[in-house]
């Protein structure tokens, strides 16, 4: 009995010798238990070892696999070949990044923005060591829990149209991780973010498509993140025009 | 130290095609949430219109009013209607993303607290709704 196969047509882009991309179409075999990105290490290993991706730790943790699979964001070692057999799987690099090679995205810009919020505990003065732990109650570990999860896998950005058509946007990912900080109560960084994260191309340019949520293979809700950060910059700036002392 | 950085001639940049909109269902809702602003605003530009014909005496304001019973006139509130109805579903579903509920150390399901807003809108339209046809009578 023949072996049963599966399409998958799949981005390619030589730099310097390529004007644009191209779609190259390769037969692996199909197994139920194999996911997108081992159909590619079929591919690189057996059938074609010039094919270049990223991948790492295939298992949804590292965050590097992420690629377009029939034109929606995915993490490739969470996408399993069963779920699209025996169609034909279009396989494209992250929409919405400069394309270095084949499926190979360029994400300096990303990793720029993710910078400039600068996710990490900022205090205004650090306790003595001896003076123990920063300590938090379930409630305050909950208010920013969800946000702690983001792996950094640009799913949500190439998912956004917004970014897609406006790239000085901050994005989801960053501004998630902004607010993660600004709502930690061992933070006080809040005012240091307030230049990047309230700016145009911040929180406001974000036009609520809700997509970035949607896609996003950790549950974090960066969608959530951008309007909650809305309603704090909003909430913020009223204060300081109403409030004799500036509200802040 | 500094990331060493892709050389960016060498870079493809792909370009959003202008239909990228009808690409997904979600994209298409997202751009008809935005569209159904223009209708709404139609629609109060025409009531603003219909208001004004009171300055110039009831006769005036009726015969504004009658030309609203034509077809075409009648297919124009359905579809700011059905605009204005989806509008609304929007703003309740993003307010419970925007604005997450607790009752003690708990958030409250997002689905519920669209549920209320849902209930709590159709309750307050059922009281003017009531008010309207009480006062009219």
């Amino acid at each position: 009995m023949a072996e049963e196969t599966i399409t998958l047509n799949v981005t390619r882009y030589r730099p310097g010798e390529d004007r644009a991309p191209r779609t190259q179409a390769y037969s692996v075999p199909y197994r139920k238990d194999w996911v997108v990105l081992d159909a590619l290490n079929h591919i690189k290993d057996q059938i074609d070892g010039t094919l270049t991706y990223r991948w790492s730790c295939r298992m949804g943790v590292c965050g590097s696999c992420g690629m377009m699979v029939n034109g929606v964001p995915k993490l490739t070692c969470a996408a399993f070949l069963r779920d699209y057999y025996p169609k034909e799987i279009q396989v494209e690099p992250l929409a919405n990044f400069p394309i270095i090679r084949d499926l190979v995205i360029d994400m300096s810009d990303f990793l720029d923005k993710l910078k400039s919020v600068k996710p990490w505990i900022i205090r205004k003065t650090e306790k003595p060591t001896a003076q123990g732990e920063y300590l938090q109650t379930p409630a305050q570990l909950e208010a920013y829990k969800q946000f702690t999860q983001c792996i950094n896998c640009m799913l949500c950005y190439a998912a956004c149209p917004v970014y897609g058509l406006e790239p000085e946007f901050l994005g989801p990912a960053a501004i998630a991780l902004g607010y993660r900080y600004n709502v930690d109560s061992r933070d006080e960084g809040n005012e240091q973010r307030r230049g990047v994260m309230g700016s145009h191309e911040g929180v406001w340019q974000c036009t609520f498509v809700g997509e970035c949520t949607e896609v996003c293979p950790k549950h974090v809700d960066p969608a959530a993140a951008i309007q909650r950060s809305k309603l704090d910059e909003a909430t913020g700036w009223l204060k300081s025009v109403l409030l004799p002392w500036g509200g802040r | 130290m500094s990331a060493v950085r892709p050389d960016k001639s060498k870079l493809y940049y792909p370009k959003m095609p202008s239909a990228w909109w009808l690409r997904r269902l979600s994209y298409f809702l997202f751009m008809m949430r935005e569209l159904s602003s223009v209708f709404i605003a139609l629609f109060l530009v025409i009531y603003l219109a219909q208001i004004h014909q009171l300055t110039k005496g009831p006769g005036a304001y009726v015969a504004f009013a009658q030309k609203f019973q034509s077809p075409g006139w009648i297919a124009f509130h359905v579809v700011v209607l059905a605009f204005a109805l989806y509008h609304t579903y929007t703003w309740f579903a993003s307010s419970a993303v925007v604005m997450p509920l607790k009752i003690g150390d708990r958030f409250i399901p997002q689905n519920a607290v669209v549920l209320l807003n849902i209930a709590a809108w159709v309750v307050v339209s059922t009281v003017i709704a009531a008010l309207f046809m009480m006062f009219q009578g």
